[in-house]
């Protein structure tokens, strides 16, 4: 693939506990994510999904290994340079949104901006064409607790696409929806934030969302075990199941 | 953020009213007590804010408070007269003597003897009567509250109240009679004893044959004079201790805070205030924070600074430090507004409020810390996990 690397990946250890109560999370993982892809991880429970894309987004410390996000060193790049870095280049969709129940709608997607110091009105104007992307143009104003699980998985979405960042990085987005939500949610997420110069990663062992993806890497005990593509990953979808 | 911050904080209502209620009852504890103690102290110097004229009060070296009697010799005032820089000198007598009133019981009073030729040194405010009605045949000046209660008249008729003493009633002091001339509003004292204004000569007359009788010289400086140069030249040439008006009932004040253990008592009360309101406070926004760790989770892999939580944190606490110190200020200073006209000691000056303020911001910034201590330390994956 000749598309620009996002996320470079090499040899990437990371554990946990000390002793006999250590446990090996990562162990020697290599992975590229290139510009414009949908790249799933895929793998049984504990396999390290979740903490391969916190070392991917920023937010974790590997113990061994390199990972380069946009070029960037992200073991030389600390503290606040780094916080300032996610701020800027990584957007998060969580399995359990974690969106803000005292703010609206569009309160929550415009946060990233106001994190980032762009003036209220703005944020605002740029967070409800957001929000219209995501097909939630009429319901800014509603607080999470008045929208659907799926309703507010996409705002959660549009909040992390909002400022426009280079790396997308999705936890289980599915896993709190129905099927059919959880295919649309999908679908928003490949139709809004698939494009020239994003990469997403996205955590699941949801099988039936495989056809979305442009690879899948397979994980498990901390390694990936293979990197399966496109139309391959979507044959794939039939039969996986992870539990 | 602040924005964000707030919104957070009152997103979640009961926690938002349970903070404010913690900290506005703690400073409504803290308030009142305070204001109840500063009562009680403004009252232990009843006399000296009473008698305003003077500047300086000379007395024996070894006065240590205004009920600290420790009489001089009458020669004594002449002296201080022909000190520099005084304008006048006047005698001064003060002491407990006891009334017989009128149905054959007693009450002990406090007698206060003014200058018979200038008066200075009499009752702040007559509520009936003249201050020179003093001058006629055995005259007394009553407290219109004493009046009222202590030293009223039992009625005539059995099983109604008493009568409250009126000008032209008499009375006993000492076996001497005493005829109300006036009656007067002073500031209610310590020892809450009935006040007597009456002349130096008078009181002389009705106080018990001593050698000497003469309870304080009151002095008033000469326009220009400081008053602590003169104090100093009246010491130096008199032997005599002499203090400004403000620091006699600042060692009077001070009396009473060493040797009666009232700070103490007090003190308990507010400091069970203070722990309370923090505990209450404290934990509170301590769980509020706790319940929102995931989202300051997030906000920190969204890319907040630690700073920027800190700033959130401190925001929110100082909001409902801010509110509930103005509900619990305001709550005591209606308590203090109702009790008014009752016996409570009750004086909320503006270093009460600010000491109030002290305490309530050391409870939000307790509070704040123990929750910042939380975010700082949060690791941002916390968001990853379901």
């Amino acid at each position: 693939m000749s598309a620009e690397v996002i996320v470079h990946c090499r040899n990437v250890a990371k554990s946990y506990g000390l002793g006999q109560e250590r446990v090996h999370a990562l162990r020697g993982v290599d992975l590229d994510v290139h510009s414009g892809e949908l790249l799933m991880l895929v793998g049984p429970s504990g396999c390290g999904k979740t903490t391969l894309i916190s070392v991917i987004a920023g937010i974790l410390d590997p113990d061994e290994g390199s990972v380069q996000v946009l070029g960037q060193d992200m073991r030389t790049t600390r503290g606040s340079a780094r916080t300032r870095f996610r701020g800027t280049n990584v957007g998060f969709v969580f399995q359990q949104f974690n969106l803000l129940p005292a703010l609206s709608a569009l309160e929550n997607v415009a946060v990233p901006l106001l994190i980032l110091g762009v003036p209220r009105g703005e944020a605002h104007a740029r967070a409800q064409t957001m929000l219209e992307r995501v097909g939630l143009g009429g319901r800014s104003r509603s607080l999470p607790a008045q929208l659907s699980g799926g309703q507010q998985q996409r705002v959660a979405i549009a909040r992390s696409l909002v400022h426009g960042p280079r790396l997308v990085v999705c936890d289980e987005p599915t896993s709190a929806l129905d099927q059919e939500t959880g295919q649309r949610v999908m679908e928003i997420l490949r139709e809004v934030a698939v494009g020239a110069g994003r990469a997403l990663v996205v955590v699941t062992h949801d099988a039936r969302t495989f056809g979305f993806a442009d690879r899948i890497a397979h994980m498990n005990d901390g390694r990936i075990l293979d990197v399966v593509q496109g139309s391959t990953a979507r044959a794939h979808k039939e039969h996986q199941t992870w539990e | 953020m602040n924005r964000v911050a707030l919104r957070m904080l009152m997103g979640d209502r009961a926690k938002y009213i349970g903070i404010i209620f913690g900290i506005t009852f703690a400073s409504l504890l803290i308030t009142q007590q305070m204001s109840v103690f500063t009562g009680i102290m403004y009252r232990t110097f009843a006399t000296i804010t009473d008698v305003g004229q003077p500047q300086l009060w000379v007395m024996d070296p070894k006065v240590a408070y205004i009920d600290d009697i420790k009489p001089l010799q009458s020669t004594q005032l002449y002296r201080v007269r022909s000190v520099d820089g005084v304008d006048w000198a006047v005698p001064f007598y003060k002491g407990l003597l006891r009334a017989r009133l009128s149905n054959g019981t007693f009450q002990t009073v406090s007698v206060l003897g003014i200058d018979d030729a200038t008066l200075l040194g009499g009752p702040p405010v007559m509520v009936e009567g003249r201050l020179e009605d003093l001058r006629k045949t055995d005259g007394v000046i009553v407290d219109e509250v004493a009046a009222k209660t202590r030293l009223a008249k039992p009625s005539a008729v059995p099983g109604q109240p008493p009568q409250p003493l009126r000008i032209g009633d008499t009375l006993e002091l000492n076996d001497r009679r005493a005829t109300v001339v006036g009656l007067c509003r002073t500031t209610r004292s310590f020892q809450s004893q009935p006040v007597l204004f009456t002349t130096f000569s008078r009181a002389m007359s009705y106080a018990p044959r001593e050698r000497k009788l003469l309870s304080f010289v009151l002095v008033g400086v000469k326009p220009g004079e400081d008053e602590g140069a003169v104090a100093t030249r009246i010491t130096e040439r008199t032997g005599l201790q002499a203090v400004r008006r403000e620091d006699f009932m600042w060692m009077t004040m001070m009396y009473f805070v060493k040797y009666t253990g009232i700070p103490i008592n007090i003190g308990t009360a507010v400091l069970l205030g203070f722990i309370v309101g923090t505990a209450i406070a404290g934990m509170t926004f301590f769980n509020f924070t706790q319940d929102n760790l995931k989202q300051f989770g997030a906000l920190k892999a969204m890319g907040a600074s630690n700073w920027v939580l800190l700033r959130m944190t401190i925001l929110q606490s100082l909001t409902v430090g801010t509110i509930g110190y103005g509900l619990g200020v305001g709550a005591a200073s209606l308590f203090g507004y109702l009790a008014r006209n009752s016996e409570l000691a009750f004086r909320m000056p503006w270093q009460v409020l600010a000491i109030s303020a002290g305490a309530v911001l050391l409870i939000c910034v307790l509070s704040a810390i123990f929750s910042i201590i939380k975010v700082m330390r949060l690791e941002p994956a916390i968001v990853f996990k379901a």
